[in-house]
């Protein structure tokens, strides 16, 4: 058994076969997971009990409204245009499962001679490759938005482009300062030159500073992780930011024409997107999979560092589901001014003492 | 062998897309079109190992091609349809013999003997990113500061141009 493992991980075909199949079941079931999680946690909020019958506390309730996506007829409008429209939903999923594809979930372990990465792929330009990921996220809805041939589809399209191309520019440049942190913890190594490697960027923040607060990223740099989030928040059309598909307005935005399973396609990107910014600041600020394992014996020690990656993970869906259930959704002025006017002069601040304060400690004083 | 399986598969992709752009009907499919090429281009800097050109080339145009879309619902509206009626009677032919001229240039530059240069050490694999870091931010910081200081200028002066009317003293003209 163990040398058959050996020899399939050891092959690199069979090897990524494996990781993508695992990760397509992964992200399926935890997209599955978080919608039952988020009306779990909004029917609290609001003095509900939300799913009850499907499975104990209604956990295969969105099983089943996925059975029954699947089964519902797909009705076809008929003003589509039909290439555009098909194509879509395909292109929302594309880009969140390979996002997903990039997050180093857990330790890496060895079989045998091979060393097993808990990740799909790790790029050397993995941040780059997720800003990039995620501007090809807007096409879907844009398509979507265009190809149903309706108005408030389009509207929504059109929204979704200003709203995600805006955020996406202060979601980058709150980036930068983590890149420049970690080329500042890299400093004596013999490349010196940073990293952007996601694995890296993980076994960077390892070790603790005064003997029990973890070396995690977040803890120098508050503010990128602040302005992050909210852009994350933005990039995922989530409320208060979810103008893309405001009900009350433009009925259900780009996918109002949408039915059967080509809707959930959309619906399940969208839930999927959320957890994968919410596992991107884990790796990039809370310290990914890093994590005490107690000291636990065999299997167990191996799967704490999985552990850790999902509660780390899931506290910060709960927070996105938290600021859902609150907040009210922004009026289509603030959502630009905040984007504009606010995060991205006070990334450019943040960026600025950032790069001036890290110069300092790496090579002195301007004047010595 | 992976290389010369996505080489097929992307560079029918590419020439699609290609065609796409200049043949479509439906402006919204030329911007898809393009994106296709720009995409497919990307997967061939990846299988040379640019890592970091890739993910800039999805970025960058993506990004544009993203614009491009915008000013087709905007300026051509969203349910019309380029006529085809032809007012050069002559650019068809023309095409026609520049593609051939155009084949016949790939086919002389492929059958002549290229001189490359020789592989720079260091330059490994999976440290495309690191490498370009190194180059623009300490070797060719100065030229590399040089070129963003221009670009902005450049910004700046197409920001002036569209944004002031000639005459307006204050330039307020919201």
């Amino acid at each position: 058994m163990m040398g058959f493992l050996e020899d399939l991980l050891g092959n690199v075909f069979w090897q990524a076969v494996i990781k993508s199949v695992a990760v397509l079941v992964i992200i399926l079931v935890v997209a599955l997971l978080i919608v039952w999680v988020e009306r779990k946690i909004v029917s609290d909020m609001q003095n509900r009990v939300g799913p009850m019958r499907a499975g104990p506390f209604g956990v295969l309730q969105t099983l089943a409204d996925g059975l029954k996506l699947l089964f519902k007829e797909s009705v076809l409008p008929r003003k589509i245009e039909l290439g555009a429209y098909m194509a879509a939903p395909i292109a929302a999923m594309v880009p969140a499962f390979l996002i997903f594809m990039t997050i180093p979930i857990g330790r890496p372990f060895t079989v045998g001679e091979t060393v097993v990465t808990f990740q799909g792929a790790d790029l050397n330009v993995a941040l780059l490759f997720i800003l990039a990921m995620s501007s090809m996220a807007v096409y879907s809805i844009v398509l979507a938005g265009w190809a149903s041939g309706s108005k408030y589809p389009l509207l929504g399209g059109v929204r979704a482009t200003a709203q995600m191309i805006s955020y996406e520019a202060a979601m980058g440049l709150s980036l930068v300062p983590v890149i420049m942190f970690a080329s500042a913890q890299l400093g004596g190594a013999s490349p010196a030159l940073g990293t952007m490697s996601m694995s890296q960027l993980v076994e960077l923040q390892q070790g603790s500073f005064r003997g029990f607060i973890p070396g995690w990223f977040i803890f120098w740099l508050i503010p990128s992780f602040v302005i992050f989030f909210i852009s994350a928040v933005a990039e995922t059309n989530r409320a208060p930011f979810d103008l893309v598909e405001a009900d009350q307005e433009i009925v259900g935005g780009y996918h109002t024409e949408y039915s059967g399973f080509r809707f959930a396609m959309f619906f399940l990107a969208e839930y999927i997107n959320m957890f994968n910014v919410s596992a991107i600041a884990v790796v990039l600020f809370l310290g990914g999979w890093l994590g005490p394992d107690f000291g636990l014996p065999g299997w167990i020690a191996w799967a704490m560092p999985l552990f850790w990656f999902f509660l780390k993970t899931f506290i910060l869906v709960f927070i996105f589901i938290w600021i859902r259930a609150t907040l009210p959704r922004l009026r289509y002025d603030q959502l630009m001014t905040l984007g504009w006017k606010r995060l991205i002069p006070a990334s450019l601040v943040w960026l600025l003492l950032f790069a001036v304060v890290t110069a300092w400690r790496r090579f002195g004083a301007p004047w010595s | 062998m992976v290389e010369t399986v996505l080489f097929f598969i992307f560079g029918i992709a590419a020439i699609f897309g290609a065609i796409s752009m200049v043949w479509a009907r439906n402006p919204v499919y030329s911007a898809l079109g393009l994106m296709l090429t720009m995409f497919s281009i990307a997967v061939f800097y990846v299988s040379n190992a640019g890592h970091f050109v890739a993910a800039v080339q999805v970025i960058v145009y993506a990004g544009a091609v993203m614009t491009l879309f915008l000013f087709v619902i905007m300026l051509i509206g969203v349910d019309k349809s380029e006529s085809r009626k032809d007012d050069l009677r002559f650019q068809r032919p023309a095409a026609v013999g520049l593609l051939g001229l155009l084949i016949a240039g790939v086919l002389i530059a492929g059958s002549a003997a290229w001189t490359t240069g020789t592989r720079q050490p260091g330059a490994d694999v999976n440290g495309t990113i690191e490498n370009v870091g190194d180059m623009l931010f300490r070797r060719w910081l100065l030229p590399f500061e040089i070129t963003a200081l221009l670009l902005i200028v450049a910004a700046a002066g197409a920001i002036a141009l569209a944004y002031f009317k000639p005459g307006d003293e204050e330039g307020d003209a919201a």
